[in-house]
Order: structure tokens, then sequence, then C-alpha cells
């Protein structure tokens, strides 16, 4: 069961260049023409992304993070998630390079198959950046009253980021 | 908001250098954090290129349009109201399929497309009427069926197995994404906008 995304992912690529072949996609020329838009995508990242880990590096190195993670452990508690995990749960849904920064961090410290990391790795992969999102969607249309987006989006994040640590604790064995 | 969070970050770490004796340290993080950011991008550059290759296949053959197509049901059950065959629930399936793909690039050109047209059509000048709340909701939510970024991490890490994660993802996502839409559903019944 927990191998299911070793299947996933080539099954998906397979069916996708299938499909592909079977609609008279030149696939080889189309997935270079895609790759293409790949490289500028994530080399777009690099200059918020350099900021970012510089202050999360700087951050780690002062000991201030260990301050914070030590002074937010009783919430961590309450929540039921590891502290060490809660710097990126309050930055994911405000700077998404922030959370990348945080998240590598999280997975060369405790590593990726630890329950830290693991919990850290479905949040990632379970939540978005929200306030930026927010403020492209209803930036690009003008409007000024978004009513209640924000406290419905901070609650799915929230509900989300709890869930994340139980869902790990669930399918891993971990109490 | 990134300016003072940012700047806080700077100014809470060389204040906790100065107390706990770390300056070293921190001159360090300084100098190298820089060069973290670019071997962090270039060990996701191979897998962030061969993905978006592949779901531009995946865009060319129709596949993409086909499950927008399938999701047409799911959107009019969470967006009620929508002109059957107008451009807005046409624009609103296909943002949310190239999220379930994980087409970032594609997805946000198309939900700005779909906030647009539900402007047009629904009209409710500089506030947001229910369905667009519930569609930012929704994009807020992330509901991407594979979480690329996320597995290229753990494997960079050394994980056994990076995608062992899935089925967790896809258990908070879910949840995630319920409350949200509960959230927004019931609270936008609450206070109808005048």
């Amino acid at each position: 069961m927990s191998n299911i995304g070793d299947y996933i992912m080539p099954i998906m690529a397979l069916i996708i260049i299938i499909f592909g072949l079977c609609k008279k996609v030149s696939v080889f020329d189309v997935f270079s023409l895609g790759a293409k838009d790949g490289l500028t995508t994530t080399f777009r990242i690099i200059p918020a992304l350099v900021g970012l880990m510089v202050s999360v590096s700087m951050l780690k190195a002062s000991g201030a993070l260990d301050i914070i993670t030590y002074t937010l452990s009783p919430i961590a508690k309450v929540l039921g998630l590891p502290s060490e995990v809660l710097p990126l749960a309050l930055l994911r849904p405000v700077s998404g390079s922030g959370s990348l920064a945080l998240i590598e961090n999280i997975l060369s410290e405790y590593g990726p198959d630890s329950f830290i990391g693991r919990v850290a790795s479905v949040i990632q992969g379970s939540t978005e950046t929200t306030f930026y999102c927010v403020a492209v969607y209803f930036g690009s249309v003008g409007i000024k009253d978004t009513r209640h987006t924000i406290p419905s989006a901070l609650a799915s994040d929230f509900v989300g980021i709890i869930a994340s640590a139980i869902a790990v604790r669930l399918f891993f064995d971990i109490l | 908001m990134m300016n003072y969070i940012w700047s806080g970050i700077f100014a809470v770490s060389i204040l906790f250098g100065i107390l706990n004796g770390r300056m070293t340290e921190v001159a360090n993080a300084l100098l190298q954090g820089g060069n973290e950011a670019i071997q962090l991008v270039l060990s996701l550059l191979g897998a962030m290129c061969l993905w978006n290759g592949l779901m531009k296949i995946a865009e060319q053959s129709g596949l993409t349009d086909l499950l927008a197509k399938i999701m047409r049901p799911v959107i009019d059950l969470i967006m009620p109201g929508l002109k059957r065959n107008g451009a807005a629930i046409k624009a609103v399936c296909m943002n949310v399929t190239a999220n379930l793909l994980g087409l970032g690039n594609a997805a946000t050109p198309l939900g700005l497309t779909a906030m647009k047209e539900l402007q047009i059509e629904e009209n409710t000048g500089k506030t947001a009427s229910n369905n667009m709340v519930t569609f930012v909701v929704l994009n807020t939510a992330s509901i991407q069926l594979i979480p690329t970024t996320a597995g290229m991490l753990r494997a960079k890490h050394g994980s056994l197995h990076p995608m062992d994660i899935l089925p967790a993802v896809w258990l908070a996502s879910i949840i995630a994404l319920i409350v949200g839409l509960a959230v927004s559903k019931f609270v936008g019944n609450r206070k109808k906008y005048t």
C-alpha cells in the first residue's frame, strides 16, 4: 500500500504518452517544448529562493529557530504536530519559496523518512500559498471585498496541516 | 507582508546570533545560503522539466480537455447557478483539471480567465460572489494528485520510497478541501451580500 506511489507516477507517464500517440501528437517534440517551459519556471523562483534560503539559514545558525520551535512546542502538542514543523506550517500560506527553504532544512536535518520529515512532506504536498493565490485571483478582476475567502481558506489550511500529522500516523503506524 | 517577514527574520537572526554568541555561524549562513538555494533549484530542475514536458503532451493531445469534461458535474455541484454552457464553467473546469494534474503554469492563466468570466456572468461589482469565493478557496487548497515538489525533495534527501506519502497527502488534501468548501458555503449562506 505504501508503495502505491512507485506505480502511479510511471503509469501516469505511460498513459499520457500513449494517449498522445493515439491522438497523433508528435510526442517527443511536444515533450521537449514543455520541458523548456519547466526550465524557465524553475529558474524564475531563484531570486526569491536565494533571499529566503539565506534568511532561513541565518535563522537556524543563530539558534533562533530552535528557540522558536521550543516556544511553540506547547501549541504543537495540543495540535498533535511535531513542533519542528510549526515554522513550516506558519510560513506555508504566506510564501512558497520560504516554505521550500524550511522544508529543505527539515529534510536534511531529520531525514525524509522520519516522522517529522514525512509530516513536513505531507504539509508541503497538501497545502498552497493561500495569500498569494487570493491576492492574484481577486486582484486580476479588481475585487476589493473578498468577503469570507480568507477565513475559509485559512480554516482549510489549518485543518489540512493537522490532518497531515494524523494521516502520517495512520498510514505509517506511528503512535 | 513578505517585506516584514523577510526583514524580521534577518533582524531576529542577528539579534539571537549576538545573544547566543553564534555570529560566526550566522555570517557563514549569510555567505552560503544563496548557494544552497541554487543547489536546491538545480536538484529540482530535471524532474520539473520532465513533468512539464509530459503535461504538455497531455495538453496537446486533448487529455486535459477530456478530464475537464469529466469534472463538470462535480463543479456544477459545488458552484451552483452557472450558465450550463457558459464560458465561466468551462474555464473553471479547465483550471481545476490543470490543478489536479499539477500544471501550475497553466492553472493560473486559466484561473484568471475563470475569474473574469465569473465576474461577467455574476456581475457583483467590487464584491466577490459566492461562486468566486468557492472558486478561490478551491485554488488555495492544493488538489494536486501527484505532489511532485514534495516527491522530488524527498528523493533528493535519499528517501527509500519518495512517493510513499501519497495516500497521506490525498487524505490530508481531501479533508482540507472539504473543510474549506464547507466553511465557505456556511458563511456564504449566512452573510448574503446586499
